[in-house]
Order: structure tokens, then sequence, then C-alpha cells
């Protein structure tokens, strides 16, 4: 009964990729992803996908840090909120930044009057729609390593002098470091795969905002084939990050660990 | 396990909501307009045929009119698969051709559209005529080339002798009307229908003469029709002077 159950969700999961990979015109896939246009939505996909991912680094491990000590007041609310966007359709986070940098939103109203700068229709506004989406994927990643991680060491340190800011850089981070590493890739998939907060707020010009999931979208209705060509293209993108991370998990893990361990008895 | 499995495909049948082809009840032959006419008509003229179905349904208290909307290319298919539809409303005549190369019948022009330059209220980027969709400074929306509003709009600004510099290419002539609505654009191409949808929100300017290209809707009472009369009825009063006044009021022309 529950392996049926099982066996059935599986099928949930994994039929349509099946699908998917069937109505593949293999063949003339070399051709259809060479397309200017598919290369054109391939690149800022990719390159906004990895600012993105830099962006979310720089501002989600501090922030997983923050959240990963106990003795913090109001922690949960922080957590809370970090988690708000992994659980809201990306449709929402985009309506939501364009009433924030939209040209009559919140704080888009000064920057347009002051500076004469508007977010939407950038690839900014790409970046930032992923990172809305993405940043608490790395967050929880990361927090959930560094409490994971033995604090005696952290602790040893601190006792010696060391600053905080240096503990976490030399001696915390380095140990969780896998962690963070699959944090950066969950987040770069995910920012790959932004479509509801992208199409939303940045609009969709080909070079600047299109980016893949919009360039399927569009490509739907008029060029079937060609949607089918893209979707397998990030398929296999979102499956080599995770082979990537698998490495990590099952091979890298343990043998950095044991590596670090041999060399703090030796 | 067969109980579950059945749990299961009700539940997933419940989530879907799918619209199951309507029986006709008390539909004899002859026995008077009572029973149900199913018409399948374009999003775009949702608003316009629900009022419409209404009408009829106050002049004809036995007959119900079940409206089904969509993209006017999916629902011609439906039809020319033989779905039990007995009035097929396209907004082209090409989708309309889907239709009647399967099932024959002769459909009637009941209403046109074009498209109109657009502005959000007050008019923030002082815009004046399709020259300035060319204006970089602007942020200017526009249909994607690769469906119909787009299509049109390629075919109006090459008649004008402009070559757009927009934004962003929206899939649909309301995702254009939103950027509007939203202020976030200056201008944009929509249907003369949109800017009469958009109300207060977003102000209309009529394009020359000579660069409008007019699309036409079309309605078609299927020969293969489960109720052949209903049918004419419903086709009658979108082309009669109630219908009419229900169009005119939406922006459509009026053939």
């Amino acid at each position: 009964m529950l392996v049926v159950l099982a066996v059935v969700g599986t099928g949930v999961l994994v039929l349509p990729l099946v699908a998917l990979l069937l109505a593949t015109p293999w063949s003339d896939l070399p051709a259809l992803v060479a397309d200017p246009a598919v290369l054109q939505a391939l690149r800022l996909s990719l390159l906004t996908a990895a600012c993105t991912t830099l962006v979310a680094l720089v501002l989600g491990v501090p922030l997983a840090w923050v959240l990963a000590h106990d003795d913090l007041r109001g922690a949960w609310l922080l957590r809370s909120l970090v988690t708000v966007p992994l659980v809201l359709p990306p449709v929402v986070g985009g309506v939501a930044l364009l009433l924030l940098l939209g040209r009559r939103g919140l704080l888009g109203r000064s920057l347009d009057t002051w500076f004469g700068v508007t977010v939407p229709f950038t690839s900014a506004a790409v970046v930032l729609a992923q990172l809305f989406v993405s940043l608490p994927f790395l967050v929880l990643a990361v927090e959930g390593a560094l409490r994971g991680a033995d604090r005696r060491r952290a602790l040893a340190a601190q006792t010696l002098g060391a600053s905080p800011a240096y503990v976490l850089r030399r001696v915390t981070l380095p140990s969780v470091a896998p962690g963070v590493a699959a944090g950066a890739a969950l987040c770069f998939t995910r920012a790959l795969g932004e479509f509801g907060a992208t199409v939303t707020f940045a609009g969709s010009f080909p070079g600047t905002t299109r980016t893949m999931p919009l360039a399927v979208y569009l490509a739907l209705d008029t060029a079937p084939e060609q949607a089918v060509a893209m979707s397998v293209l990030l398929l296999l993108l979102s499956v080599a990050v995770l082979v990537a991370l698998r490495g990590r998990w099952l091979g890298g893990l343990p043998a950095a660990h044991a590596a670090r361990t041999t060399r703090v008895r030796a | 396990m067969a109980a579950l499995g059945l749990v299961l495909v009700t539940a997933l049948a419940g989530c879907a909501a799918a619209p199951s082809p309507a029986p006709h009840p008390g539909g004899e032959v002859g026995a008077g307009l009572d029973g149900t006419v199913v018409v399948l008509a374009a999003a775009s003229l949702t608003d316009v045929v629900g009022e419409i179905a209404g009408q009829v349904e106050r002049a004809h208290p036995g007959l119900t009119v079940r409206t089904a909307f969509g993209a006017s290319s999916t629902l011609a298919a439906q039809v020319a698969a033989g779905a039990p539809a007995d009035v097929l409303v396209t907004s082209s005549a090409e989708t309309m051709g889907l239709a009647t190369d399967a099932v024959g019948g002769s459909p009637v022009v009941v209403a046109t559209n074009g498209l109109q330059l657009a502005v959000p209220a007050g008019n923030p980027g002082g815009v004046t005529s399709l020259a300035d969709l060319a204006d970089p400074g602007l942020t200017v929306a526009l249909c994607a080339p690769e469906v119909p509003c787009g299509d049109l709009a390629v075919q109006v600004l090459a008649r004008a002798g402009v070559t757009p510099a927009p934004d962003t290419y929206e899939r649909d002539v309301r995702g254009v009307l939103a950027r509007l609505r939203l202020d976030e654009a200056d201008a944009g191409l929509v249907y003369r229908t949109d800017v009469v949808a958009g109300a207060d929100a977003v102000e209309g300017i009529e394009l020359p003469e000579a660069v409008q290209v007019v699309t036409e809707h079309l309605a078609l009472a299927s020969p293969t029709a489960p109720r052949p009369e209903a049918a004419a009825v419903v086709v009658a009063a979108l082309l009669g002077p109630a219908g009419r006044r229900v169009l005119a009021d939406a922006g459509f022309g009026l053939p």
C-alpha cells in the first residue's frame, strides 16, 4: 500500500520530465539551442543568476550567522521574515517589489525624482527579483550548517582573543564551506528558474530582462519545439548543479571532514 | 486500495474543476427555447458576451446560456475537435478559419477593434503620436511580436514608419495595460476596448486612419450545434440593437 503510493508519488515528479525528454527533438536540439535568441536568454540567465548568488553570499552569510545565534532575542521573528519569500508565490514578490521600487513605488518614486533612476525593465531588476526568491534558500542552508558546526574551535579562537569577524572568517566559515557551497548552488538554481517575480517586476525584453524561463513561456505559443529545447537545456543545467552538489554531499563532505579531523589530531 | 485511488482521482478532478459539457435538459427540438446553449468566446469578449448572454436569458426565461472564455485559437481547436458548442466567437478571421475548415458554416462579423496609443492618466511622458514610441527616454511597453496584439503593433508601426524603442514585450495585451495602469510605462499600444476597460487610469490617443489595422470579431452558429435554433438566437442577439449597444459601450467598432 505505502509502496504503491510512493510509486505514484515518484511518478508525479518524474513522469512530466520523462514526457519532456521524449518530446525533445534531439537531432534538432543543437540547432534550436544555437539560435541567437536562445543564446541571448541563456547568457542573461547565467549572468543574472551568478550576480544574484554573489550578492546572496555577501548578504546571506552574515544574516545566517546572526540567525544561528540562539542568544539573539527575536531570532524567531527574523527567521520567519526570512522564510516568508520561500512560501510566497513569486508573482506576489514581483508585485511587492514593484510597489517598493517601481516608478511610483515607496522608494522608487524618490529614486526617480532625485537620481533619475528607474529600476523596472533593467537587468538589475532581474537580479533583485531573483534575490528576493532565492536568498532564503542560501540563508537557511548556511544557518543549518552553522548550527551543525562544532562551536568549540570558534570558542577556543575567541578565548585566544580573536574578534567575532575574524572567528567567522578564519574558523567558522571554512568549517562550514560545504554547507555554504550547497546553499549557493541552491540559490543559483532557484535564481536560474525564477519566473513570476521577474516577469512582474522586470518585464521581458531580449538581452535585458528576458531570461530563459520567460523565453520558454513566450515560445510555448509560437515555437513549441524551441520551448521544449530551452526547457531541456534548463533541466540539464539544474541536474548538473544537483550532481555537483551530490558529489559534495556524498564524497566531498565526509572526506573533507575526515581530513580536518586528522589534521587537528596531528 | 481502489477506493483510495478513486479518492485521489476525485480530488484531482475537483482541483482541476474542468468544465464538462452540460447535458441539455428538456432540450426537445421544436419545444421552444429552453435548456442550455453553449457559447465559446474569445477572452477579449468576456464582459460583452457575458452581458449579451444575460440579455438572451432574460428574453428566453427557459434558456440557460453557458459561456466559456479562452484564447480564440484554443476554442476554435475545441470546436474543430467536436466539442459540443453551439456558438463560437473568435477575435480574428484566421482563428475562425480553424473551426470552419473542420465543421463548415458561415461566420458573421459582429464587431471590429483596432489599436490605440495608450498612456497613463495625465500622460506623464507627454506622448502625442506614434513617433514618441521611438523615444529611448520614454518607457514603452508593447505586446511581443509573437502574439496577436504584437503582430498588429508591428503592422501599425511599419505603416507609420516608426521603429519603436520598447522597454518590455508583454505576452498579452492585458500585460501592456497593467504597465500603463501602474504608471510604470509612459506609452503602449493596446486595443481600443482595453482603453475603455482601463477606465480612469488610462488615456487613449486615436491612431491616424492611414496606419490603423482593423481586426474583426466573428461569430459562428455551429452547423454541428446541439441546439441550432438557440445558437441562431445568440448570434442574432450579438447582431441586434441591444447587443450592438453593449459592444459599442465597450469600445468595439460595429460592422
